[in-house]
């Protein structure tokens, strides 16, 4: 039995190898031209009016200089937004990002080409000059939004609770918010920070609740993707990183450098547990924004499903609809679910981690005596 | 037409990114499938500790589904950067 099951083996084997010995030295004349990559490196072959996927797909997850709605009539309906530019030639420069008209007019020596501002001569040629953009693109303005929100929430509740006081009930939105901070101090902080959680607790509100409501907008239609980018995560991710390493004591450090282990396995052990120290904020920094891209990513997919099922025959497109449809209903309150999830899991693993770094010597006898 | 050829046209790279994110699917699956049976076994044995079980489930499947998605992130990247 085993020598005929590795007769089979061997002989598929051989014959995997030997066919593609032949489709490597095939005939030269079948093989068709490879399709020219477009820039954003999709190789599909572009027609004149055709629909293609993988522009809208990214258009909707990148940031861009206007909040682009819909089409209408083919032309795009969208509200748009002050662009910043800075070069070493002319300076600051100030407008509203409609004289670009979607990407088909320069304007004082800009033009947008694919989303990104570049400088232009008259004839519309790009030029070496290094272009600053510092504008409000709509990840900024849906941040700006986001922040007001919750700061113009949270100073609303703080008041209530200065007025009332700890003792009373709470009223109206309170009810809503105070459950979610409570839970946030008890599972987050206190049982993972023990009896210091007090001043970690502004941070990790602040960031969760920030994380909630960016994630919680990226979810409006027409929308921005801000926690989807890989900026605003990195900076997030920084932060914790520092909160991480203000936190750390002598012990942290010792047992990175000087590791309990026998002398053979130390100097990998140093190098390991070193790299230690860095991934751990960089897998908070990657989980965010993978998990938002991602999500934005199917939904919009599975719409655009619809209009690729369509340009096979109308009959395809219409019947493939309420399928779609269903799906894209269930990934969409999943990602609500996911929007929780993902804030409540960057505070959490932000709390561990700031638990890691205080640790101190090992009380394990102590904590077992007083069960 | 020779097997350089072949492997140079950029076409392989789409489909090494294909591959390669059903298998991180697989993996997300085997992984969070593992959670929830050992959380579901849990809170038969032990109904009353039904809550705490449950937001350690939810916590450690975050933590699979992360390096799932780090291996859409490079499947994405293979695509996307030539």
């Amino acid at each position: 039995m085993m020598c005929k099951s590795l007769k089979c083996f061997i002989i598929a084997c051989l014959s995997m190898v030997l066919s593609i010995g032949v489709y490597a030295n095939g005939d030269t004349t079948q093989i068709p031209n490879a399709p020219h990559p477009t820039n954003e490196g999709h190789a599909a072959p572009k027609e004149a009016g055709d629909f293609e996927p993988g522009t809208v797909i990214m258009e909707h997850i990148m940031d861009n200089h206007d909040f682009h709605l819909f089409d209408y009539n083919g032309h795009p309906v969208s509200i748009p937004l002050p662009v910043i530019v800075f070069t070493k030639e002319t300076g600051l420069k100030v407008f509203m990002s409609s004289r670009f008209e979607h990407g088909h007019a320069a304007y004082q020596g800009f033009k947008l080409i694919h989303g990104e501002i570049v400088a232009v001569n008259e004839q519309g040629v790009k030029t070496e000059s290094k272009v600053y953009d510092f504008s409000l693109t709509r990840n900024v303005v849906q941040m700006f939004l986001s922040l007001i929100i919750l700061v113009v929430l949270m100073l609303n509740i703080a008041k209530k609770y200065k007025k009332q006081g700890a003792k009373q009930a709470p009223t109206g939105f309170q009810n809503a918010v105070e459950p979610v901070i409570t839970f946030i101090r008890d599972e987050v902080g206190k049982s993972n920070l023990g009896n210091k959680y007090e001043k970690y607790m502004p941070y990790l509100l602040t960031v969760f609740f920030f994380i909630l409501i960016c994630n919680l907008f990226g979810l409006i239609p027409g929308s921005a993707n801000v926690t989807g980018n890989i900026a605003f995560t990195v900076v997030l991710g920084v932060i914790s990183f520092i909160a991480i390493l203000f936190s750390t004591n002598k012990h942290f450090w010792g047992h990175i450098f000087n590791p309990p282990v026998p002398g053979f396995v130390k100097p990998i052990l140093i190098i390991v547990e070193f790299l230690g120290v860095f991934t751990k904020p960089f897998a908070l920094i990657i989980r965010l924004f993978a998990n938002m891209v991602a999500g934005h990513m199917i939904i919009t997919c599975l719409v655009m499903m619809i209009f690729i099922f369509s340009k096979l025959s109308l009959g395809a497109g219409l019947g493939f609809a309420p399928v779609s449809l269903a799906f894209t209903i269930f990934i969409y309150i999943i990602e609500v679910l996911v929007a929780f999830i993902q804030a409540f899991i960057f505070t959490n693993l932000t709390a561990v981690f700031i638990s890691q770094a205080f640790e101190g010597e090992h009380h394990e006898d102590e904590a077992h005596a007083h069960h | 037409m020779s097997l350089l050829n072949i492997l140079l046209d950029g076409s392989i790279s789409n489909m090494g990114a294909a591959i390669g994110a059903g298998l991180a699917a697989i993996g997300a699956g085997i992984g969070i499938g593992q959670i929830g049976k050992g959380a579901v076994e849990s809170i038969a044995r032990q109904p009353e500790a039904a809550n705490d079980i449950r937001s350690n489930m939810i916590l450690t499947a975050a933590f699979v589904e992360g390096v799932a998605l780090f291996a859409v992130i490079a499947s994405v990247l293979a695509i996307f950067i030539k």
